[in-house]
């Protein structure tokens, strides 16, 4: 196996960890944890596609994950706000319980 | 595929599967922090040393502490009374295998593989520093904005809503 088809599998293997916790746990901010393990294997392949790419003097994937992190950040402070505001509404962080709108 | 990656890969699959599986929120995300930081390594390995810091720095430094913050005013750490799995899990399950075998059946055949890699490559901070300061300039400053405005939007989100009862 290559290096390059190796971090590809790396990041597959935990693009799909990341999208079973968010498709099977019931506690919203584990729903969160996933979606953040799913975006950073999207970043380790631009990553690794950088890396083996002919021209890697164009910095192109590394310019993407740059800004792929802030926009993460931005998302995950507005998610765990989200969460905090729904819990105190409804005191539970139980997504399957959280199944009315204007509740 | 040497002894470095391997033992990179085995810690950053071991830790995400802990953060996805463990019943107490606080562990999963202590195992959370460390698959952060196993990729942060993998980026090292890549010869990426900016994106391998700033990886350490807001997600190990800032997200996965964000997330014990929220599991703590949520009262996560509290053993949870019922099952931790939703109703459909294996119908998740099942989605989750079917995606992982179509990824990896595109990996294999893909003709990617067979370009040959250059033998380094280098991202000195001068390089990106200078791209980002050029030719990356506009979304640099869509990003500062994004961040002004995600701070302030996560602020009044979770302001309690006293003038309102």
């Amino acid at each position: 196996m290559s290096p390059l088809a190796g971090y590809l599998v790396l990041s597959a293997f935990l693009f799909a960890i990341g999208l079973a916790g968010a498709l099977t746990r019931r506690n919203a901010i584990i729903v969160l944890i996933g979606i953040e393990l799913m975006l950073n294997a999207a970043n380790l392949n631009f990553i690794a596609f950088w890396r083996f790419s002919e021209h890697p003097e164009t910095l192109t994937g590394i310019m993407f994950v740059i800004f792929s992190i802030g926009v993460a950040a931005a998302e995950a402070a507005v998610g765990l706000a989200l969460i905090i505001a729904i819990y105190r509404h409804y005191k539970t962080a139980n997504v399957d319980e959280v199944n009315s709108l204007k509740g | 595929m040497n002894i470095v990656f391997a033992i990179i890969a085995a810690v950053t699959i071991a830790a995400s599967v802990a953060a996805m599986s463990l019943r107490n929120l606080v562990h999963c995300a202590l195992a959370l922090a460390l698959a952060f930081a196993g990729l942060a390594a993998a980026y090292l390995q890549l010869g990426a040393q900016f994106v391998g810091f700033t990886q350490l720095l807001v997600y190990v430094g800032a997200v996965a502490i964000l997330v014990v913050f929220a599991i703590l005013l949520t009262r996560g750490s509290e053993p949870p009374q019922q099952s931790v799995l939703s109703p459909g899990w294996l119908a998740g399950i099942f989605v989750t295998v079917a995606v992982l075998g179509v990824l990896v059946y595109a990996i294999s055949k893909s003709s990617v593989l067979q370009h040959a890699a250059p033998a380094e490559a280098q991202a000195t901070v001068r390089q990106i520093g200078e791209a980002l300061m050029n030719k990356f300039v506009l979304p640099l400053e869509v990003v500062g904005l994004l961040l002004t405005a995600a701070l302030i939007g996560a602020v009044i989100i979770a302001m309690k809503e006293e003038g309102r009862k």
